[in-house]
């Protein structure tokens, strides 16, 4: 892939680094009040991968398109997908953004260009390789951002939907997140000792591989693949190393089911998206303890609204539940 | 309405689809061969040429991310018709027809239409086998969402292909092959036949047949042999299997207090079972008697002629079924049956009609 020549400015920088400490607060926010057992549907937490949510959604227009899978929640937020509707959606609510037929798995918001978040692995990479094939045939110059994770490797559809990209030079990103994880399974139970890379390279699609935790790294990539795409230079596949902490789904860290040691898990949550960024800026002096407490009593108070809004919004009526089923 | 002409399925189905993208240019078509020499059992002759590769698109051998790709273009406003050769060849594609296909519109409450056109042909006849001769319906039907239709007369090879083309719902089109071969009334230009449901196709008044497809065709023939030796059948052609209207089938059956189902495909399970779960339901005072069910042989479809010999549900098993249940003759079955001999004029049974020279 050809180095990204991109020059990031302070104030993106500062924008990514907001960016992720509202997807964090979020998350943070979900997994304190689940015990509540108010958020009756499953959530798979992304905390520990914002950075790559971030880098990826910063280098897009309002009108570019985004598919994802059941871990969406840091795509849609980084996408700017309403936060109200995302927490009505979970609670249940009517006015979540799917109106309670999806949950957590099933976010939406065409408005803003989160076009489908699915739950089963791999359902939605060929669903964006659709809207791109659509968007090459009307003309228009949209750029769809398939999220998937490296599981997505695994499956048939994967190689199916990059092999139509390629051959027809769609606008997409691949955007692999590579958390190691399938469920509990890691990696090497999975796939054989290969660059994942090459899989994708295979199919001529011009790839790298990243530090995911490095949001700044997405950032620029991204924005290089982006222009390849909407130039109509075709797909490209970024490959980003990165650990989800919470459990596969639910509340808990990872180390609290024993999947790991606390120890183990301190270690991996060192290499934390927000951190690392957070004390380039403090280094540059773009952030002191002011700035930081500023900024979360901002979005504290964001997300203490949505919450508040969505525990008090009406559920959907049941006689609706049949509805639109045919279009 | 215009004027109509005696057109084939095959060909009434071409002039849908050449209709479709005349209209408007969002329709594409797209496919696995879809305009090679045999241009799709003749269903696309002439439309690489009109309308260019852009248009009828060829391609990679991948159904799955085709079909994800024809619902994601049909999201964005395009109205794609998959085309595949064989019902079998889809099955590679159920999860993303069955998630997202059926519930994009209900998942999204509302917000996204996946109006897309999935025809699938069903083979029969030389020994099309295990892999190439499965009517699976009643699997497609079972989903709410979708919208299953199944032509069986010409005109509505064309009409219906239009209607679902239009439709902004996701449609499943079953083709039989040997509809494309028969031959009927197809008026000229652009019209709709209606996705509503079934439709009386000879009216009568001793027993209700319920038919699918091609064996519309044979049930209307069959009808005449019985009508000859004094016994009146209704048949009504299902056409829509899911929304299943059976308004037509229950006021049928209130008449003639007798129900037959023919399925293309097997009996377990399949489009009868509902019908008929439905008529005893809904009807169950009507009845002069236990409604009956035919379809395929409860195995896989052999390839030897020796072997499907009696694997399809023949008029003979039709009038049979039916002359039992109104309690005929043995003299009535054996004129029936010899009239249905002759109408056949000693066609072997592996074939349509007498032109049919294989493969398909």
């Amino acid at each position: 892939m050809e180095k990204h020549v991109t020059q990031i400015n302070d104030e993106t920088r500062l924008g990514l680094y907001r960016e992720m400490l509202r997807i964090r607060l979020v998350e943070e926010a979900i997994a304190d009040r689940y015990g509540e057992q108010e958020m009756r549907c499953p959530v798979h937490l992304s905390d520990g991968q914002e950075g790559i949510a971030v880098g990826a959604c910063m280098a897009l227009r309002k009108e570019d398109k985004i598919v994802s899978t059941h871990r969406s929640h840091g795509h849609y937020l980084a996408k700017q997908g309403s936060l109200k509707a995302m927490l009505c959606e979970i609670y249940g609510r009517a006015p979540g953004c799917v109106g309670g037929r999806g949950g957590s798995m099933h976010l939406l918001d065409d408005e803003v260009g989160v076009l489908a978040c699915l739950p089963i692995v791999g359902t939605s990479v060929p669903l964006g390789v659709g809207v791109a094939y659509a968007a090459k045939r009307k003309g228009e110059d949209t750029v769809v951002t398939v999220f998937l994770g490296d599981a997505v490797m695994e499956e048939g559809v994967f190689h199916e939907s990059a092999n139509f990209a390629a051959l027809h030079s769609l606008p997409v990103v691949f955007v692999c997140e590579n958390n190691d994880l399938s469920f509990y399974t890691s990696l090497e139970v999975r796939q054989p000792d290969r660059p994942m890379t090459d899989i994708a390279k295979a199919h001529t699609l011009a790839v790298c591989e990243l530090d995911g935790n490095d949001a700044v790294t997405v950032y620029e990539a991204m924005n290089g693949a982006v222009k390849k795409a909407r130039g109509g230079g075709g797909p490209s596949f970024l490959m980003c190393n990165t650990r989800r902490w919470r459990e596969h789904c639910g509340p808990r860290y990872d180390y609290e089911l024993g999947q790991m040691t606390e120890q183990e898990f301190e270690a991996l949550r060192a290499d934390c998206p927000m951190a690392k960024l957070g004390a380039q800026l403090r280094e540059a002096g773009l952030l002191d303890d002011a700035g930081e407490d500023a900024l979360r009593a901002e979005l504290g108070k964001e997300i203490e609204e949505a919450f508040e809004f969505a525990r008090n919004a009406p559920f959907p009526e049941l006689e609706t539940a049949g509805d639109h089923v045919y279009a | 309405m215009p004027e109509a002409r005696s057109l084939n399925g095959a060909e009434a189905a071409r002039e849908a689809l050449f209709e479709s993208m005349e209209r408007d240019p969002d329709v594409f078509m797209m496919g696995e061969g879809i305009a090679d020499h045999g241009n799709f059992f003749g269903t696309t002759n002439g439309l690489m040429e009109k309308f260019g590769s852009e248009r009828m698109l060829e391609m990679p051998v991948a159904e799955n991310a085709m079909t994800g790709i024809a619902i994601g273009a049909a999201m964005m406003g395009q109205r794609p018709v998959m085309s595949l050769q064989r019902v079998e060849f889809v099955l590679l594609a159920l999860e993303q027809i069955f998630d997202n296909a059926a519930k994009i519109h209900y998942a999204t409450n509302g917000r996204h239409k996946a109006p897309i056109v999935i025809r699938l042909v069903v083979g029969r006849g030389w020994g099309q086998g295990p892999h190439h001769a499965q009517s699976l319906e009643s699997v497609f039907a079972h989903f709410p969402g979708l919208k299953v239709i199944m032509p069986a007369l010409a005109r509505d090879s064309k009409g219906m292909l239009i209607a679902a083309i239009e439709d902004d719902s996701p449609v499943i089109c079953i083709e039989h092959r040997w509809i494309h071969f028969a031959k009927g009334p197809v008026p000229e230009g652009h019209y709709v036949e209606p996705l509503d449901g079934p439709r009386v196709r000879r009216e009568g008044s001793d027993v209700t047949i319920v038919a699918t497809s091609y064996a519309v065709l044979e049930a209307l023939a069959t009808a005449e042999a019985l009508d000859k030796v004094g016994i009146s059948a209704e048949v009504i052609d299902l056409r829509v299997l899911r929304p299943l209207n059976l308004d037509l089938v229950k006021k049928s059956v209130a008449k003639t207090g007798r129900l037959v189902t023919i399925d293309t495909g097997w009996i377990t399970c399949g489009m009868g079972s509902e019908i008929v779960a439905t008529v005893a339901q809904e009807c169950f005072s009507e009845l002069k008697a236990p409604p009956q069910r035919l379809g395929l042989a409860d195995y896989p479809t052999p390839s030897s002629r020796s072997l499907v010999t009696d694997y399809y549900p023949t008029p003979e098993a039709l009038i049979d079924c039916v002359g039992e249940m109104v309690g005929a003759k043995s003299e009535q079955m054996e004129a029936a049956r010899a009239d249905m001999a002759e109408h056949r004029g000693g066609l072997p049974h592996d074939v349509p009609n007498p032109t049919f020279q294989g493969p398909f």
